[in-house]
């Protein structure tokens, strides 16, 4: 059970990330000169990013109360440093990002961490 | 705008830094608090009790003062955090910000009395180690590297 709470608090904690840096993109885009009906449907999009990263973060945070109220703290909080493998993990195979030696060494440590906290 | 002289911007930045690691770690602890003590005298006694999945439960935990200390104190760690964003960069401020791993697990251990093996301080240290080599990586982003020789496939 703490482990899919776990689970689903690193990935909601990543997936509201994502949200957010793709929201940001967008209106980076807005800003270019986007008019009218078009700055509306964007404005909408942005929105509906915004809302659904609000909504991820709640998970997230939602799984850690959850993790803290029959759990030990030190547990909860390292464990939630697992965030760093998923994100690194994203980043080689859904962003198609250069992961280097040092940052795949990092995550693979931050695995190793994540294991001995919860044995 | 305002143009800080290094001292000023260097004394901002670890202001903000030691507030946001001050309030994730404040809030943290008082939000387990709270929890714990929800969970009522017979049932901390179970070690094996399972979470409430009742949502209701947790908006009920809200009036709880420890757990609404705790979710207010996190809510502005989160802004002090965006603050600090916006004067540094996410590679300074991801692996400093590690250290809070460490705080968590000791104030575990001193203030909530939970037991900490040598074990799970190996982990710990593990942790904040690989999210250092993480986060202070050189990014090496598609922009210096071969990427741009490579063919792309549209």
């Amino acid at each position: 059970m703490r482990w899919i709470l776990v689970a689903l608090m690193v990935a909601a904690t990543a997936m509201s990330d994502v949200l957010q840096s793709f929201e940001m993109k967008r209106a980076g885009e807005q800003s270019a000169g986007a008019r009218g009906l078009m700055r509306l449907l964007v404005m909408i999009v942005q929105r509906r990013y915004l809302i659904l990263s609000i909504g991820c973060l709640a998970v997230s945070f939602f799984s850690f109360m959850a993790l803290v109220q029959t759990g030990p703290l030190s547990f909860a909080v390292p464990t939630s440093g697992a965030s760093f493998i998923l994100e690194t993990l994203l980043a080689k195979f859904l962003l198609k990002e250069n992961v280097g030696t040092r940052r795949a060494a990092g995550a693979s440590i931050v695995l190793a961490g994540v294991v001995l906290v919860g044995g | 705008m305002v143009n800080d002289s290094p001292k000023v911007a260097i004394a901002k930045t670890f202001s903000v830094l030691l507030l946001f690691i001050a309030l994730k770690a404040v809030g943290n602890l008082s939000l387990a608090w709270g929890m714990k003590h929800l969970m009522g005298g017979a049932a901390t006694s179970a070690a094996s009790a399972s979470p409430s999945v009742n949502p209701l439960f947790y908006i009920r935990a809200m009036l709880n003062p420890y757990v609404l200390i705790g979710v207010v104190a996190l809510i502005v760690a989160l802004l002090a955090r965006m603050v600090l964003l916006s004067i540094s960069d996410l590679s300074f401020v991801l692996p400093v910000t590690a250290v809070g791993y460490v705080i968590a697990t000791y104030l575990g251990k001193t203030v909530l009395h939970e037991e900490v093996t040598a074990k799970r301080w190996i982990g710990t240290v593990l942790i904040v180690i690989g999210a250092v080599l993480t986060s202070s990586t050189v990014h090496t982003s598609s922009a210096r590297t071969s990427s741009n020789k490579e063919a792309k496939p549209q």
